[in-house]
């Protein structure tokens, strides 16, 4: 059979694919350099500010900007919520102002005067008890087997257990925001820190014209060349970024608006919560036999999705019911693999629960379930657990639940598994090489700091046979060809598809100039180590500027799009991960001491960027294991920790040793390029609140695992 | 080493590590700083003797070696007046309020929390940022050693962690890991990149111990 016209390198061809490449532009960021959203500065700029609701729940009676409108340096206001509006959630937007200093706008939009009605709100979800059935949306029972059976079967070993997981937020470092500047033929330009450059116009366009600001979306163009965080958090210009443009547009000069510390964490991002009382079952051989459970969680006013438990590992016989509920928090946002790390913490909590009262090693236990989890992922679970148990020292240190050894520290192991689709987004990037040698690859995607700009150039380079230098990457720009989000992990394997498919067209169209003048055929051409050469006969070659010279003056230009024809990519990828923890069982406080992971994800096009995302989301998970929660007030129905003391993220010495493992080569390589930032993040809750249970012999219910709750846990263990 | 052996002052976890980066590099001088804060722009501003503002006042400062003088409200925090006035935007502000380092600067080469000092508390002092650390096109060797480490992702902290880093391996030419932890706990990170943090100080250090720098 033929070879598919699009495929990549083999393995021993491979020049820069798969390699340890340093990320592009990390001499950029790490020099200071890189111009994020928030460091952009246009002539006359104004600073934009927000006026934002101090209630969980409130009705906007009047709103008075009379006097802000008149105080020094004020050059626009505008009323975002007006009378008659209904707010949702504290800190969402009333009014905003611009001004010609930032302390002018600070007291400008302290000078603007609302009245509210204060209503009922409702913050807390952990007590479901407690929540009005009008808050609660029971989604109905799953069934599949027959769960009562299981249960009933006089020999099954039956563990019940309450497990969960709080509100988180985003808290990414650059707040959300825009910057906007119209030009006097009325077309706007936006800065915008977003996970979605391509998108920006058309949400700019349609979200102004609702605000009766007319303006084409081809007379938008939005820019985002460095982004300081979204995890799923910004994938739209949001309402601020309306704001910005519509006090902009007033005041004809360009605004910055970018949230405040305390608004970014009110109401840019709430990673649903999930709580759930499990019953689960095996047989004494530690074969899961029934699983039943109810769940319930909230992202805020919105649906907050409904995690698919039992994960990964499906019990023949389940029963599992869910209810949303809807609270005053903020809205609820994607956060980096929505409804995965709830639904593993829950699972894998429960499943290690089992198996320690089946008195099996969860290793055991989770081969021998192996045969429940997805087809295609049964065999390399079974290497990722083999491989993590290696590097982990499992034998050598895990032991029964409980640590036995004297003393306050108890040091215990915890598994867990995870999966993730990941598969490329569509997409498109436009290739040219000149009759220079220069060669240019521009896109409208979005490098996160996942290396997007990194993996373009190494797949361009790659294909040309040219060195990474000589291949210039220019995205983050919406006039450029549009690109899909990066959400989901989708954007290695869409970019990756199609700058091979747009790069080997312009390869072949080269091959087709040059080969009359190297006495051969296009198909008897390679591109390698900077040349076009003929095939098996290296002397007869020329360097690439020398092959583009025969182009004359017309420079090759090719789209590569995703999807197209010979598929790239693949989606679906395993992962298996171990914490090790000591825990002062006096304090409570648990310190990590190591992490291991092992992770595929097809073919790897950078080796250290990839691995790089896999120590990202172990320290992410840490952080969220171990430290963070949106704590709401339930009186007052704010956010009592909108800063970063007291909304924790780890610091660099809370978070261990880590080793990673990327599975690579046959079975992994040829399955394509597959999306990786997401799924490692999945695991560490569950991985790390195991090991706990694995230390002091009793589960943490929920995480965060603070002293607090551990000592909790060791009180009641003792009681019982 | 020697933010080592001070005393935490709180038990708030991350809490210690940070007041003691405070306290013993820079911003506890501010009283110092004010004590001898510049006569001149008290006397051109109105109000009371000895009182700055409210209204804008005429400042220098000295940042990266060059005087710049600016009219700025005297509550402007020189983070801000670097990052709004000069455009300097290498500083970032994240918290704004001396948590997270990503606002890391340096008066009279001790770090210092940009968010947390006033810029006329800055005025006769010498102050550096990141853009003045390496000529344009040419990186530090703590620099170089971020980028071989991948000790970035979004590298909106990274700025910030070159700023400590740098006047950390000034002071600690030799760090062990639990120095660099310890040393290095001003300063927040996001997406997780303190592994290759902790590789990047640790190769840096060797190579400026090598002479390079």
């Amino acid at each position: 059979m033929a070879e598919c016209k699009y495929n990549w390198p083999k393995a021993r061809d491979r020049e820069l694919i798969g390699h340890s490449i340093d990320r592009i532009d990390g001499p950029e960021k790490s020099s200071g350099r890189a111009k994020y959203t928030y460091d952009t500065n246009r002539p006359g700029l104004l600073f934009g500010r927000l006026v934002t609701c101090p209630y969980a729940h409130a009705k906007v009676n009047a709103v008075d900007t009379s006097k802000a409108g008149k105080m020094p340096g004020v050059k626009a206001v505008v009323v975002i919520n007006g009378p008659g509006s209904e707010i949702q959630w504290a800190g969402d937007l009333v009014a905003a102002v611009a001004a010609t200093t930032e302390p002018e706008a600070e007291d400008a939009a302290r000078a603007i005067h609302v009245e509210y009605q204060q209503l009922p709100h409702l913050v807390q979800e952990e007590d479901l008890s407690k929540v009005p059935a009008a808050s609660q949306k029971p989604l109905g029972e799953q069934r599949q087997g027959d769960p009562e059976k299981a249960f009933a079967d006089p020999n099954a070993v039956i563990v019940e257990g309450y497990y969960g997981l709080p509100v988180i937020t985003h808290c990414c470092l650059e707040s959300h925001g825009s910057v906007a500047e119209w030009t006097a033929d009325g077309r706007l330009k936006t800065w915008t820190s977003t996970q979605y450059v391509s998108g920006g116009p058309g949400e700019f366009g349609a979200g102004l014209r609702a605000q009766k600001v007319q303006v084409d979306d081809k007379d938008i163009e939005t820019i985002c060349q460095y982004i300081g965080g979204g995890f799923g958090s910004k994938f739209s210009v949001d309402r601020w970024g309306i704001v910005a443009a519509q006090l902009a547009q007033q005041a004809k000069r360009p605004v910055k608006l970018m949230l405040d510390r305390a608004t970014e964490l009110e109401i840019a991002g709430a990673r649903p919560s999930e709580y759930a009382k499990i019953r689960v079952a095996a047989s004494k051989d530690g074969t899961l036999t029934g699983w039943e459970s109810e769940s319930w969680g909230t992202g805020g006013m919105g649906p907050s999705g409904a995690p698919t438990i039992p994960y990964v590992i499906d019990v023949p016989n389940k029963s599992t019911k869910h209810t949303q509920v809807f609270t005053n928090i903020g809205p609820v946002r994607a956060w980096r693999a929505p409804n995965s790390p709830q639904a593993c913490l829950v699972t894998m909590s429960a499943f290690d629960d089992l198996a320690a009262k089946l008195g099996m090693d969860p290793l055991a236990f989770l081969r021998k379930n192996i045969n429940l989890a997805p087809e295609f992922l049964r065999k390399s679970y079974l290497e990722e657990l083999d491989k993590a148990s290696e590097l982990a020292e499992w034998p050598k240190y895990w032991h029964p639940r409980g640590d036995k050894t004297a003393g306050p520290i108890k040091r215990g192991l915890g598994v867990s598994l995870h999966t993730w689709f990941g598969r490329g987004h569509a997409g498109t990037g436009q290739i040219t090489v000149r009759p220079d040698g220069s060669v240019t690859v521009q896109s409208g995607t979005q490098d996160l700091g996942t290396g997007t700009r990194t993996v373009i150039n190494i797949v361009a380079a790659d294909t040309f046979g040219l060195p990474l230098e000589a291949v210039e990457v220019e995205i983050g720009d919406s006039r450029y060809p549009r690109d899909g989000a990066s959400g989901g992990s989708t954007t290695v394997g869409g970019v990756s598809a199609w700058t091979r498919r747009g790069a080997v067209d312009a390869r072949n169209e080269l091959f087709a100039a040059v080969a009359p003048s190297l006495g051969t055929t296009p198909d008897q051409l390679e591109a390698r180590e900077g040349h076009i050469r003929v095939k098996g006969d290296p002397s007869k070659s020329l360097t690439w500027k020398q092959a583009c010279a025969k182009l004359g003056v017309k420079p090759i230009q090719t789209l590569g799009r995703n999807p197209g024809p010979c598929d790239l990519i693949s989606g679906g990828v395993g992962g298996v991960q171990i914490a090790d923890v000591s825990v002062d069982t006096e304090t409570g406080i648990v310190k990590m001491n190591r992490m291991v992971a092992v992770q595929d994800c097809g073919l790897i096009i950078d080796m250290k960027t990839a691995e790089s995302q896999v120590f990202g989301a172990l320290i992410m998970g840490v952080c969220y294991s171990l430290y963070e929660e949106k704590v709401m007030d339930e009186t007052l129905g704010i956010m009592l920790n909108p800063n970063m003391e007291f909304y924790k993220l780890a610091g660099i010495g809370d978070i261990g040793e880590f080793k990673v493992h990327m599975m690579t080569g046959p079975g992994y390589d040829e399955r394509g390029v597959i999306g990786l930032g997401e799924p490692p993040v999945i695991s560490p809750g569950a991985a790390i609140s195991n090991a706990v249970a694995n230390a002091i012999g009793v589960r943490v219910p929920t995480l965060p695992l603070t002293p607090e709750k551990v000592l909790a846990a060791l009180e009641k263990g003792a009681v019982a | 080493m020697k933010r080592k052996r001070q005393k935490p002052k709180t038990q708030e976890k991350q809490g210690v590590s940070r007041r003691d980066f405070l306290k013993g590099t820079g911003v506890a001088m501010s009283g110092g700083l004010l004590a001898g804060a510049h006569v001149a722009a008290a006397e051109a501003a109105s109000g009371p003797a000895g009182v700055l503002g409210p209204g804008a006042v005429p400042i220098t400062l000295r940042v990266n070696g060059k005087a710049h003088t600016l009219r700025i409200e005297p509550r402007l925090t020189l983070l801000d007046a670097l990052r709004g006035h000069l455009d300097l935007t290498g500083a970032k502000k994240v918290c704004d309020r001396a948590t997270c380092g990503a606002c890391t600067v340096m008066i009279d080469r001790k770090v210092v929390y940009g968010c947390t000092v006033l810029a006329i508390e800055a005025e006769g002092h010498d102050v550096t940022t990141i853009e003045g650390l390496a000529p344009e096109g040419e990186l530090t060797p703590v620099m170089a050693a971020f980028v071989r480490h991948d000790a970035q992702q979004c590298g909106f902290c990274t700025p910030g962690f070159i700023m400590a880093c740098t006047a950390f391996l000034e002071s600690n030419p030799n760090p062990t890991l639990e120095d660099i932890e310890k040393g290095l706990g001003g300063n927040l990170c996001r997406c997780g990149t303190y592994r290759g943090l902790r590789e990047a100080v640790l190769d840096a250090a060797e190579t400026m111990r090598g002479g390079k720098s």
